[in-house]
């Protein structure tokens, strides 16, 4: 009997706060039939919004991940001097509100702030433009890969990396050779976890980005704009796309994370 | 490395603090306590505690159902709990719209009041108490349980004296990192909120409306107060790490 009042409260607030929601999108987005749906999608300010989403992911995926996988192995490995203070600071993405990471920005790039100024006069346009949309990415998903890399590395141990070196690996062949398979996993995880961070964004690229139509938009951005200018069936069908990503996110999330076990 | 972190991380925050004092701290004092920016900050820490409770009872109880419980579409079910975590804050505002704003088709409308603060700060945070309790009960030995029950405990006896101090520092730290965002949290917010001042503007839309206003004080001050509340919850889940791995340090 327990078990079933619970297993009905578990699953009754997953339907009310998660997946009821969910399941409306799709309805919402097809209300007025398929043809306003296509003519929001294929407008070229949306084709530009998901265009400059893209590119943002494309540049901060990436760094985000080597970043993550040398800021692990300083927290484990603890190779070179400061790895405490990296591993503390590594975290600070994950409970500072993105609006205060865009803020932060605004006040470092903005006409008054530190660096605005000596970008100013070497014109080059910071704020407002995609080189703040990129930091502003990378701040608030910085902390993916590595978080996901530390466990597996302290796992692992370092006993064949030890047993490469003595072999007379260079740190370079140990990396590619030893550890890097062995974390591969668990890099790709987080790579994941990014990737859905960077699309996603919001709050610090909101602040920084201007929220320029067919500029500085993003595909977020967009949903905000369309649903604010009364174009629900718009905002649904962008919203649409982006859960249909999410979707693809989470699959690969569940198939990659048997793999990551058996790896340990 | 370190270079990244700070040009990254370090220097805006930096710029941040700085900024918020520029004019003197009697200056910030009197801006972050401005009625405004008081009723934003109130609000926001109300709405975090009403859903960290929640998260905590119903985070708890899911994590029990998918580890204790067996039933088909488990695994699937298991997989959804991470969604939120996938999908853009800004459509999960718009997917509670859906179901729970004015063309509701439960009639049931919650948007532009407190309750869809509640709401959606729910959603988001959903994944962080199960995903922190999860792995604490699958490691959980079922033999002190059996040993407590032969011994003629009651049910309720043997979740209080031996499941809930096993899995209390899980709940603790899911619920600050739930806490954490639901402080931060803005794209869930926006469309669903209304963001009127002293009535549904938390303090995220508070920086966020005061930035597009030019009002940069006001903005950096809210943003400092936010930024310290970041930075003792984080300590506090560090704190909790570390009792939580007492047993395997000593």
């Amino acid at each position: 009997m327990r078990k079933y009042v619970l297993r009905f409260l578990a699953l009754g607030y997953l339907l009310a706060v998660l997946l009821g929601p969910l399941s409306m999108v799709f309805f919402r987005a097809f209300d007025k039939g398929v043809d306003p749906l296509w003519k929001t999608l294929s407008d070229p300010n949306t084709v530009h919004a998901f265009k400059l989403t893209l590119i943002i992911a494309l540049i901060a995926v990436p760094l985000n991940a080597i970043f993550g996988v040398v800021c692990a192995l300083a927290i484990v490995r603890r190779r070179f001097p400061g790895a405490g203070i990296v591993n503390a600071i590594v975290d600070l993405p994950l409970a500072i509100s993105p609006v205060v990471v865009g803020l932060s920005l605004f006040l470092l790039y903005g006409r008054t702030g530190w660096f605005g100024p000596w970008f100013a006069r070497h014109g080059m346009q910071i704020l407002f433009a995609l080189p703040s949309m990129v930091i502003a990415t990378i701040f608030v998903s910085l902390p993916f890969v590595a978080r996901e890399v530390v466990p597996t590395l302290r796992e692992i141990g370092d006993e064949q990396e030890q047993a490469a070196r003595t072999l007379g690996a260079t740190n370079w062949q140990t990396f590619w050779r030893i550890t890097l398979p062995s974390i591969r996993w668990a890099v790709v995880y987080g790579v994941v976890l990014t990737t859905a961070r960077c699309l996603g964004e919001y709050g610090a690229v909101a602040v920084v980005s201007g929220n320029i139509e067919g500029k500085t938009q993003t595909a977020t951005l967009r949903v905000q704009d369309a649903y604010e200018n009364f174009n629900q069936s718009g905002a649904y069908g962008i919203s649409l796309v982006l859960a249909a990503i999410s979707v693809v996110v989470l699959v690969t999330m569940t198939l990659l994370r048997p793999k990551e076990e058996q790896a340990l | 490395m370190t270079s990244f972190l700070s040009v990254i991380v370090i220097l805006p925050i930096a710029a941040l603090v700085w900024a918020s004092q520029k004019n003197g701290l009697g200056q910030f004092w009197s801006v972050a306590t401005s009625p405004e920016a008081l009723a934003a900050l109130k609000l926001t820490l109300g709405a975090a505690a009403i859903v960290s409770l929640v998260s905590a009872l119903f985070g708890t109880i899911t994590a029990w159902v998918l580890v204790r419980d067996e039933f088909p579409g488990k695994s699937i079910v298991n997989a959804v709990i991470d969604l939120p975590f996938a999908l853009p804050t800004i459509v999960a505002g718009l997917t509670l719209l859906a179901l729970y704003g004015p063309q509701s088709p439960l009639g049931i409308d919650v948007s532009l009041t407190r309750k869809a603060i509640v709401l959606a700060l729910l959603f988001v945070t959903l994944p962080f108490v199960v995903r922190t309790v999860q792995p604490v009960l699958l490691e959980l030995d079922l033999e002190a349980e059996e040993a407590a029950r032969a011994l003629g405990a009651s049910e309720f006896r043997v979740f209080r004296s031996i499941v809930l101090p096993n899995i209390l520092p899980g709940i603790l730290s899911g619920v600050a990192l739930a806490f954490a965002r639901a402080v931060g949290e803005i794209g869930a917010l926006v469309l669903i909120a209304g963001n009127t001042p002293f009535k549904t503007e938390v303090a995220s839309v508070f920086v966020f409306l005061h930035i597009q206003g030019g009002d940069q004080a006001g903005a950096s001050a809210v943003a400092v107060v936010m930024l310290a509340i970041s930075f003792a919850l984080l300590l506090a889940i560090g704190g909790l790490r570390f009792l939580a791995t007492r047993h395997e340090r000593a």
